[in-house]
């Protein structure tokens, strides 16, 4: 997939789980906790990042008490310029663009988590399985993994939308089951260091099953790669949804869209003469993905084991 | 090394032989099929029939993936629906313009992001750093649609310097200097996007090499930190950049997808969206194909490139 990879340093994220499981072993955890809290809170951009996420999330929780007037009702004048009233003008059929955009965050908060959700659970699972079992079942869930990465990401996201039909939840589903390889590959990884480990080789010798060693001492431990890579991800599946709605392969009309609240702009005359229609949207995409990213950078630097001091 | 090489395209195999079976599944899983866009009142059933029946649409799943094979095989993609043109005479048609943009927007990029991530890396936690950082997450945050929105609005609606789109004036005879007018802008908007990613590989590649011994050395025996930083660091440092482009392919493509349509670039990107609109299967399945083989390609060349470059590296 063609997700801009920000986990430069994949050793890092080895390194990190270890550095967890020493904390573990020593009866730091809680401590552990702090000092990632503690170093989180130390990056500026980050904290910015996470302050302004918060506020969408709450734009999206109370759109109907904040948006001035319904999304959908169309009784105002057609295109009208900013005003008291209409405080980002209307939109062609004459609906309050403000109220459109503080609703179309909804959209953009469903799919980011909801994709994320999916294709978290999805590369975690077979993950585990390929990096525990080893040999074949390794083998062939590796292959999958080089087919589904040999894709150009949005060619296929495309395809598969048209083909199932441009809506919300299809987007969530195709997002979800597309995104899995690089967690996939990161929980294999992890695996594949942990399972080596004397903790993990007593839980065998011990007789514990592998769904129970899996889920209580190695997956806790490779946790903290998997959290960086699903908040990057959110930002990731956010941009995708916005350019799908705007390619009108996304989210259709009535139903706002930071994306398809773009689609319009594709034509000269508002591009040019109705600016009010998509400069709020775009900037608003920007808002919310590089807030995201921003949190995704303070959390990896946060859990790098590097900058431990 | 050589052995490495062998084995990592005998794994490409298999992996080659599933990107055309997830391929053409999804695209003939689709509810809708061409022929119902053609249908009219006067049609009867069996004219309906007798249509899917010369398109091959009523054989077995399997038999149209076998036959499609060994027509692709043979270089063959079959016939577009929507122009009854063979399909690969219509990406033929586009794929000039569209190397020509990914191509111009990847030197754009190495451009912005060569300079930007040396500087952000041998000034390492300065102004200069943040600002570099942060630039680099604007560009892949803002997508690609709106800042190609964005450019047309400024460069060419407000400031008329560049045209809206295309890649020739209508009706002029064209020329290269038309063409390269025509191509700043989309190149600029898909090479930007781009060079966000790629500032921060030239930044931590370039502080892993600072960090090594031999710069040191140098630095002991004397020599100027300019010498040091763009002789002795950067050339170790270039080897892992010139190699990412493997990783911004995929990237550039989809890119490109988006970046054509809002600039009207003739290309395949274009086509992509056309396709889409008209369910012209064969060539989409053809798109398809040819973007996962180019990604397929230059993974398979980054890999074998880092082996080449560093005999350190060892595989099983």
């Amino acid at each position: 997939m063609s997700s801009p990879n920000l986990n430069l340093d994949k050793h890092n994220q080895v390194i990190s789980s270890n550095l967890l499981i020493q904390a573990d072993v020593l009866g730091q955890e809680e401590s552990y906790m702090k000092v990632i809290v503690t170093r989180f809170l130390k990056h500026k951009l980050a904290v910015v990042g996470l302050v302004t996420f918060i506020l969408i999330v709450l734009m999206a929780l109370f759109a109907p008490i904040i948006a001035p007037h319904d999304p959908y009702e169309i009784g105002y004048e057609f295109e009208a310029k900013p005003s008291m009233e209409h405080p980002l003008g209307t939109d062609q059929i004459g609906r309050d663009v403000l109220s459109r955009l503080i609703y179309a965050s909804r959209i953009s908060l469903a799919v980011g988590i909801g994709a994320v959700t999916i294709y978290v659970i999805i590369g975690t699972i077979l993950g585990a399985i390929a990096g525990y079992m080893g040999k074949w079942a390794d083998m062939i869930i590796m292959r999958i993994t080089d087919v589904f990465m040999s894709f150009p990401f949005l060619m296929v996201i495309l395809v598969l939308v048209s083909v199932m039909g441009p809506n919300l939840f299809n987007i969530i589903l195709v997002l979800g089951f597309l995104g899995w390889p690089p967690v996939a590959r990161l929980v294999r990884g992890s695996v594949l260091s942990l399972k080596e480990m004397d903790y993990i080789k007593a839980g065998v010798a011990l007789g514990y099953t592998a769904p129970r060693i899996l889920v209580h001492h190695i997956l806790p431990n490779a946790l903290a790669p998997i959290l960086v890579n699903a908040t990057f991800g959110i930002a990731f599946a956010i941009i995708t949804e916005a350019s799908l709605s705007f390619l009108g392969m996304g989210v259709q009309p009535p139903t706002a869209s930071w994306g398809n609240m773009l689609t319009e702009a594709q034509s000269l005359t508002v591009l040019a003469q109705q600016p009010w229609l998509w400069i709020p949207p775009g900037l608003f995409i920007i808002l919310a993905v590089i807030s995201i990213n921003f949190m995704g950078d303070g959390l990896r630097d946060a859990v790098d084991p590097k900058s431990f001091k | 090394m050589f052995q490495y090489i062998i084995r990592r395209i005998a794994i490409a195999i298999p992996v080659l032989f599933g990107v055309t079976i997830f391929n053409f599944l999804i695209i003939n899983l689709a509810p809708g099929n061409p022929v119902d866009m053609f249908i009219n009142p006067n049609m009867s059933e069996a004219d309906i029939n007798a249509r899917k029946e010369a398109l091959g649409l009523n054989d077995p799943l399997w038999e149209q993936y076998a036959s499609w094979m060994g027509n692709l095989l043979q270089g063959d993609f079959g016939y577009s629906f929507s122009t009854y043109e063979p399909v690969l005479n219509n990406i033929a048609d586009r794929i000039g313009p569209t190397i020509l943009l990914m191509g111009s927007a990847l030197i754009i990029a190495y451009l912005i992001a060569i300079p930007i991530g040396i500087l952000s890396a041998t000034k390492q936690y300065s102004f200069t750093d943040y600002f570099a950082t942060t630039f680099s997450f604007f560009g892949i945050s803002i997508p690609n649609f709106f800042l190609g929105l964005g450019a047309i609005y400024i460069f060419a609606i407000l400031l008329p310097i560049f045209p809206t789109g295309g890649m020739n004036t209508l009706g002029s005879s064209g020329g290269i200097l038309d063409t390269l007018r025509h191509l700043i802008l989309p190149a600029f908007v898909l090479g930007t996007a781009i060079a966000g990613s790629m500032v921060r590989y030239v930044r931590s590649s370039m502080l892993e090499v600072l960090g090594q011994d031999y710069l040191r050395t140098a630095r002991a025996k004397g020599l100027h930190e300019f010498v040091v930083n763009n002789k002795h660091a950067l050339r170790n440092a270039l080897i892992p950049i010139i190699t990412i482009i493997g990783l911004e392919i995929p990237l550039l493509i989809g890119g490109a997808v988006i970046t054509e349509q809002i600039f009207q670039w003739p290309g395949l990107g274009q086509l992509t969206i056309q396709s889409i609109g008209s369910r012209d299967y064969p060539t989409l399945m053809a798109l398809n194909f040819l973007a996962a083989i180019t990604v397929l390609f230059s993974n398979l060349f980054t890999d074998i490139m880092y082996s080449v470059v560093d005999p350190r590296i060892k595989y099983n």
